[in-house]
């Protein structure tokens, strides 16, 4: 269970990077943006039909996600069971807001997710000025113009590094690759750059559209 | 010194428990944890009270048996078990709270007195090497590293507290596993039953009801022998090649 947990994690980590990657595309322009979002859907035809991989992609995201989230609440419920009766004192020796935020991080996440989807994917609602009816890129612009959105993505993030932080590390240990001191140092030291490059990286768009950095023409 | 302590009460394994409060004077700060409670004892016993029960055995840090949640931490503030825990490390006037091991798998049988057979469950499922009992054999004929001596001594180390157990914000009892794990894993004569052990000891620490570690560390800080973390990396790597190879 925990290792079914640990792989899919793992999948998403490889996902963000990727999906951080194509955002850093809105400082090449709208068309730089645009022209991305069009080769996923080229990417291996006529190999693969037009947005073929891309749907591929999602299944395994989805199968990843529903993996990831069922042995959490299931692990979650355990612990829960193994111990009934609280302690009326406890004191935390070196656990710390990284790791005791892995459960209701991952579930704001969860519901940040939602919102997200909803936003650039399935409904596609525009909440800011710029028509961008069948244009990814200004719909991107548009939104992150908004002060509150910027606000909700810029929360998301600080949940992901610290849901990084600590993951990236724990799936090292729970898949035994954290055998020795220079390993473990080398798995703390992933999962911090990771956490970071990730939360750094999704927050750099957002902020540039918000002060005005990258425009819509 | 004169302290306030909040002790744990519970009468039996099904009767609800308290916390109730006793205040203790010229306690002196060469006691053990363990003596300071034997003279609130007496005390309890002069008034015709039930004395606090409580769990020891060596007193001198090597059995396992003592254990007790001093004010949210396992064998209170010192890396040492709870008997060889002494007064000095309190101050005047300190309030101390005392309370059992808490996890389902380690129910209260009376006061601060827990079973853990169910660590003695998860030793009988794989815990042990299959040898013919008999004279020692010659200490020579089967050589072993010196580093994976030194690694299964200080895996062996582990006395079977329970500390982990509560510690961990999961009640999980995988410090303690891992412990026995790489402690047999790392000699010769642990080899035969490698897969079987990892597999069949995960499979009886899940079925007693401990949770699943989430790898934050509390349980190798309150360990009185300091096994470290990296034990249960061992028992994860383990029993994911156990599972690849069937078994």
């Amino acid at each position: 269970m925990k290792m079914l947990m640990a792989l899919s994690g793992a999948l998403f980590v490889f996902y963000v990077l990727v999906h951080m990657y194509g955002n850093l595309k809105i400082f090449g322009g709208v068309d730089a943006f645009n022209e991305y979002a069009d080769h996923l859907r080229t990417l291996f035809t006529p190999f693969l039909p037009f947005g073929g991989f891309l749907w591929l992609f999602r299944v395994v995201l989805v199968v990843a996600l529903v993996a990831h989230a069922w042995s959490a609440f299931y692990l979650w419920s355990r612990a829960r069971g193994a111990r009934t009766t609280r302690y009326v004192a406890k004191a935390a020796a070196r656990a710390t807001v990284k790791s005791k935020m892995m459960r209701w991080g991952g579930v704001a996440l969860l519901l940040f997710l939602v919102w997200h989807l909803l936003q650039f994917t399935i409904v596609k609602f525009n909440v800011g000025s710029i028509p961008a009816e069948g244009n990814p890129g200004l719909l991107v612009i548009s939104s992150f113009q908004v002060w509150w959105v910027v606000l909700i993505y810029l929360l998301a993030l600080v949940a992901l590094g610290l849901h990084l932080y600590h993951g990236v590390w724990s799936a090292t240990q729970t898949l035994g690759w954290a055998g020795n001191a220079t390993a473990r140092r080398r798995a703390k030291t992933l999962g911090t750059v990771i956490a970071l490059v990730t939360s750094v990286g999704f927050a750099l768009p957002p902020l540039a559209i918000l002060f005005g950095f990258v425009k819509g023409s | 010194m004169n302290l306030t302590l909040k002790i744990w009460r519970q009468a039996g394994p099904t009767t609800k428990g308290e916390m109730v409060t006793y205040p203790v004077t010229e306690i002196s700060e060469d006691m053990s944890f363990l003596e300071m409670l034997d003279v609130l004892n007496e005390q309890l016993n002069a008034r015709g009270e039930e004395p606090i029960a409580f769990d020891s055995d060596c007193r001198e840090g090597i059995c396992g048996m003592c254990g007790l949640m001093i004010s949210g931490k396992a064998h209170g503030p010192e890396v040492t078990t709870t008997c060889q825990l002494h007064m000095r490390s309190f101050s005047d006037g300190d309030e101390i709270t005392v309370e059992p091991w808490r996890a389902d798998a380690f129910p209260v049988i009376k006061d601060l007195v827990v079973d853990r057979s169910s660590f003695d469950r998860i030793i009988q499922a794989g815990g042990f090497i299959s040898a013919n009992t008999g004279s020692a054999p010659e200490a020579h004929s089967v050589p072993v590293p010196k580093d994976k001596a030194d690694r299964a001594f200080m895996a062996a180390a582990c006395i079977g507290c329970g500390a982990c157990v509560a510690a961990c914000p999961n009640a999980s009892g995988m410090l303690f596993m891992g412990a026995k794990i790489t402690h047999l894993g790392e000699l010769p004569q642990g080899q035969p039953e490698r897969d079987a052990r990892v597999v069949n000891m995960v499979s009886q620490h899940d079925h007693e009801g401990f949770g699943g570690c989430t790898n934050i560390g509390e349980c190798s800080s309150a360990c009185p022998k300091e096994i470290p973390l990296d034990v249960i990396n061992q028992l994860n790597k383990d029993l994911r090649g156990a599972l690849m190879r069937g078994e």
